[in-house]
């Protein structure tokens, strides 16, 4: 294994105002190739904001965003799926009165021309349909792939989230609290799940559930009021004492 | 916040500049008196539209609820106002408008509560409805008042022109102008000064905290559109000696409310009034320049707008 | 392991293909019924079915906006309006032949199309339904009074249907079935179209906009690209709406024309094939049969739509569907 020069994913003194508000400030971030990166902090430390401005779903006051070298600060959301950037959300986003397979080819054919095709209707693409069960395999989803999504568990629909990403193939995967909501059973199954992306993609995470969370990551970045706290190797963030500050307060 | 005023001060000189230059172009051609009158023509208009689009936007604000009822009611304001001073001699168009405009609250009060009410979660759906009145209203005018427009007398004692420099100035456009101008300070003074437009605000701002920090949400949003049902009435009787009422007028009026609150940005006041003289100016000065293409020329400075600020010279929230 | 999967999940769901082959003879049956509508009836049972497969078209090109994009327009009749004032003015007017002038009036609707697509797609939501209503009340307003081009309220008439291959449609059989043609092509290219992979991502990004965009795919050149097919399809009614009426009016841009074709979507049941076409005989003969009794069709249209809204929100359609489905479900 030898360390890319260019980072997966770089950030560069990134600045966000919401309206008179600051919801980023001043973030750098560097995530290596194949990196497992945690990123942490207390509610409105503007994590989320975060991903929203990676993905470019929010645009930066200010700042840079670099994936593989390249500057996509300004691109279009759907440009930057197309350079190996998937993403998850918080709030589950579902297709909710498809199919978890029409879910999964969606996120399949988002990367594909044939999402331009207007003759040839969807059904008839087999492999793609044979994709996606064997993606929903990977989650274990398989047996429910054509039952709507309003059928299934909360869990259930989790996975669903991840495997849509995951169908992509990304290169860079942004997981925003993937055991949000989540039984200590089912989180152990996302946990074991998130484990075995390969290592061609790189992991950027959210999360709150630490005793989890934790164990998947390498490096961890905490922020707080929209400011990188602490930013390093896992277990120097944890014994850091500004990690306990924001966390126990004075 | 400096951005803002730079916003305010642009499209304060963009009014002033159309108008200018309207006014100076068909002064050359026409003459002085002429392009006095067509001002005022555009003042009046722009007035009569700030009353319709204040309501609409502030409804649209609050409730995200495009009331397309709101030309049927300024038609039906303007019938019924002609239709007191029709039926009781004497009685003065001011009382008229406040008769007209309490009638009509009261009909959009009993549309909020019994119909709109029960679609609150079907944004679509309250639109057909809203649009589905304003056919019932409009055709609901024409039975009862007939085909023939009914002129609205102008009150007495403004019927004669002010002469000033030689110039003769229309006054009752004059008297639309300033009574505009005052509802813009009073609901200025409502929505800021006022309880009641505290809690209007925190609504258009952030509905779900209004709700938490225990607003009466759902007496609001009645209250509010009586308030622009209201206006919206009065401002017909307003527009009557002008225009008269007859059958039609809704859908006159409408597309230019909607087009000034487009242009304004929706759930701003302020953007309804810079809107409102904007669209006055350029509909009064087009149709007297170019009378075939003047509808043409309303599209301008719509898809000038759009094309670079989609959310509206002084929208705050996306449409 | 993946061959064992295959085999056992990619078979279509059964559901779907349990009533098949009584659903091809339905379907069938009814093609027979329509082809054969004008052996059995009369000049104006005939007339009638050629409007409602006219208004048919429209409600249909107009659902792939509100049902299948989730963009509720009231400005689609400026399609309709625009294409026939087109046809009309260039083959009574600029000298063109009939053929030129439908080209050029479905062109050149399309270019509109294209261009009030740029301006409306600001918007979505509340925000794209008043762009689209502000649009369509300006060509309202232009049709009105630009009289030297449009003749404004008097409408341009002297317009005459066209002779495809030398047969003359100027009866009512013949307009029909040259209607009913157009329209099978219609339905089955809009139905394909709604079946497509792109008509898949349109779904998406009526859905889920967001993710859609997270997916990798351009809400927005998805929704222009369906609001200028919608267009074209518009135009494409427009075109046998001019050939029926052999005369245009601006109130066939005017809100209440672009409302009755909205009723028809809703009213059918929006994001369904067969709604807007359900919903188009309902539209279309309610106000042949009321204007009839009574004169007051802009009223009982505000009528049905508070009806419809309030009490079927869904639609005709998915409605009798859902109690079709309750019914047999609960027979089992």
């Amino acid at each position: 294994m030898t360390t890319s020069a260019t980072p997966a994913l770089e950030i560069i003194n990134l600045h966000k105002n919401f309206g008179g508000l600051p919801a980023t400030q001043n973030v750098s971030i560097k995530v290596q190739p194949g990196e497992r990166r945690l990123i942490i902090g207390p509610n409105g430390a503007g994590k989320t904001t975060l991903f929203n401005q990676i993905t470019g779903d929010f645009l930066p006051t200010s700042g840079t965003i670099k994936l593989f070298g390249q500057d996509v600060t300004k691109l279009k959301p759907h440009k930057r799926a197309h350079l190996g950037l998937s993403r998850t959300y918080q709030i589950i986003t579902l297709f909710n009165r498809d199919t978890l397979a029409h879910n999964i080819t969606l996120g399949l054919l988002g990367l594909q021309k044939a999402r331009w095709n207007m003759l040839r209707p969807l059904a008839t693409y087999g492999d793609m349909r044979t994709e996606a069960i064997r993606v929903l395999g990977l989650v274990n989803l398989e047996h429910l792939a054509d039952r709507p999504v309003t059928d299934i568990s909360y869990g259930e629909k989790r996975r669903v989230e991840i495997a849509m990403a995951m169908a992509q193939r990304p290169k860079v995967l942004l997981l925003d609290e993937p055991l949000a909501g989540l039984s200590a059973g089912e989180r152990a199954n996302i946990k074991e799940l998130v484990a075995s992306i390969p290592r061609e993609t790189t992991v950027v995470m959210i999360e709150h559930d630490m005793d989890t969370a934790l164990d998947l990551a390498e490096t961890v970045t905490l922020l707080h009021y929209g400011k990188v706290i602490v930013d390093g190797e896992r277990d120097a963030v944890i014994a850091d004492e500004k990690t306990r500050e924001v966390y126990l307060g004075h | 916040m400096q951005s803002s005023q730079t916003r305010t001060v642009l499209a304060l000189l963009a009014v002033v500049l159309v108008g200018a230059l309207g006014f100076s172009y068909i002064a050359s051609i026409r003459s002085a008196q002429f392009a006095i009158v067509q001002t005022l023509n555009s003042l009046a208009l722009g007035g009569l539209l700030f009353l319709l689009a204040a309501g609409f936007s502030l409804i649209f604000g609050l409730m995200r609820l495009a009331n397309l009822t709101h030309g049927a009611l300024f038609m039906l304001g303007a019938y019924i106002g002609a239709n007191i001073m029709r039926s009781y001699e004497g009685v003065s168009l001011w009382v008229a408008m406040l008769g007209s405009g309490i009638l009509v609250a009261l009909m959009g009060g009993v549309l909020e509560r019994f119909v709109l009410r029960k679609l609150s979660s079907n944004s679509l759906g309250q639109v057909l409805v809203t649009l589905g009145m304003s056919f019932i209203i409009a055709d609901a005018c024409l039975i009862i008042w007939g085909g023939d427009p009914i002129p609205v007398p102008t009150p007495p004692d403004l019927r004669a022109p002010i002469r000033l420099f030689g110039y003769a100035f229309p006054t009752y456009r004059l008297a639309v102008v300033v009574l505009a101008i005052v509802a813009a300070v009073a609901l200025y003074l409502l929505l800021e000064r006022t309880r009641l437009g505290a809690m209007i605000r925190a609504g258009v701002d952030d509905m779900a905290m209004a709700r938490a920090v225990g607003i009466p949400v759902s007496k609001l949003f009645t209250a509010v559109f009586m308030l622009g049902a209201g206006i919206a009435g009065a401002a017909g009787v307003l527009g009557g000696p002008i225009m008269s009422a007859y059958p039609g007028l809704d859908a006159d009026m409408l597309p230019l409310a909607l087009i000034v609150v487009i242009l304004g940005g929706v759930g701003s006041l302020f953007g309804a009034f810079v809107g409102s003289f904007i669209i006055g100016f350029v509909y009064t000065f087009g149709t007297a320049l170019l009378p075939d293409l003047a509808y043409v020329i309303l599209f301008l400075p719509m898809i000038l707008v759009i094309a670079f600020r989609p959310q509206g010279l002084f929208g705050r929230i996306a449409a | 392991m993946t061959d064992v999967t295959d085999n056992t999940t990619i078979a279509a769901p059964p559901v779907e293909r349990r009533n098949s082959g009584l659903r091809i003879a339905l379907y069938a049956a009814l093609g027979i019924l329509l082809v054969a509508l004008p052996l059995f009836s009369g000049d104006f049972y005939i007339n009638l079915a050629s409007q409602i497969l006219i208004a048919a078209i429209f409600a249909l090109s107009l659902n792939l906006l509100v049902g299948y994009g989730g963009l509720s327009s009231l400005g689609h009749a400026s399609f309709l309006g625009l294409s026939a004032y087109f046809a009309a003015w260039f083959f009574t007017r600029g000298g063109l032949d009939h053929t030129s002038a439908a080209l050029v009036a479905l062109l050149g609707t399309t270019i509109v199309a294209g261009f009030f697509g740029l301006i409306a797609l600001r918007a979505s939501g509340l925000g794209f339904l008043m762009i689209t209503l502000a649009l369509s009340q300006v060509l309202w307003g232009v049709a009105f009074r630009w009289a030297s081009v449009t003749n404004g309220d008097n409408g341009l008439s002297g317009m005459t249907r066209p002779m495809p291959f030398g047969i003359d449609l100027n009866g009512p059989a013949a307009f029909y079935w040259f209607s009913l043609v157009i329209f099978g092509i219609s339905f089955v290219l809009m139905a394909i179209f709604t079946e497509s992979a792109f008509g898949s991502a349109l779904r998406g990004t009526r859905d889920q906009p967001r993710r859609m965009a997270a997916l990798g795919f351009d809400v927005w050149l998805i929704r222009w690209i369906t609001f200028v097919y919608a267009g074209f399809w518009g135009a494409v009614a427009g075109l046998l709406y001019v050939y029926y009426h052999k005369y245009i009016h601006p109130t066939s841009l005017s809100i209440t024309a672009s409302a009755e074709g909205l009723l028809s979507v809703i009213a059918g049941g929006s994001g369904t094939l067969g709604g807007p076409v359900v919903g188009s005989i309902l539209v279309v003969m309610l106000k042949n049969y009321a204007s009839a009794y009574v004169e007051r069709w802009n009223m009982l249209l505000g009528i049905v739509f508070l009806v419809i809204v309030i009490f079927m929100p869904e639609g005709l359609v998915p409605g009798t569907k859902r109690l079709w489905k309750r019914f047999t479900g609960g027979a089992k």
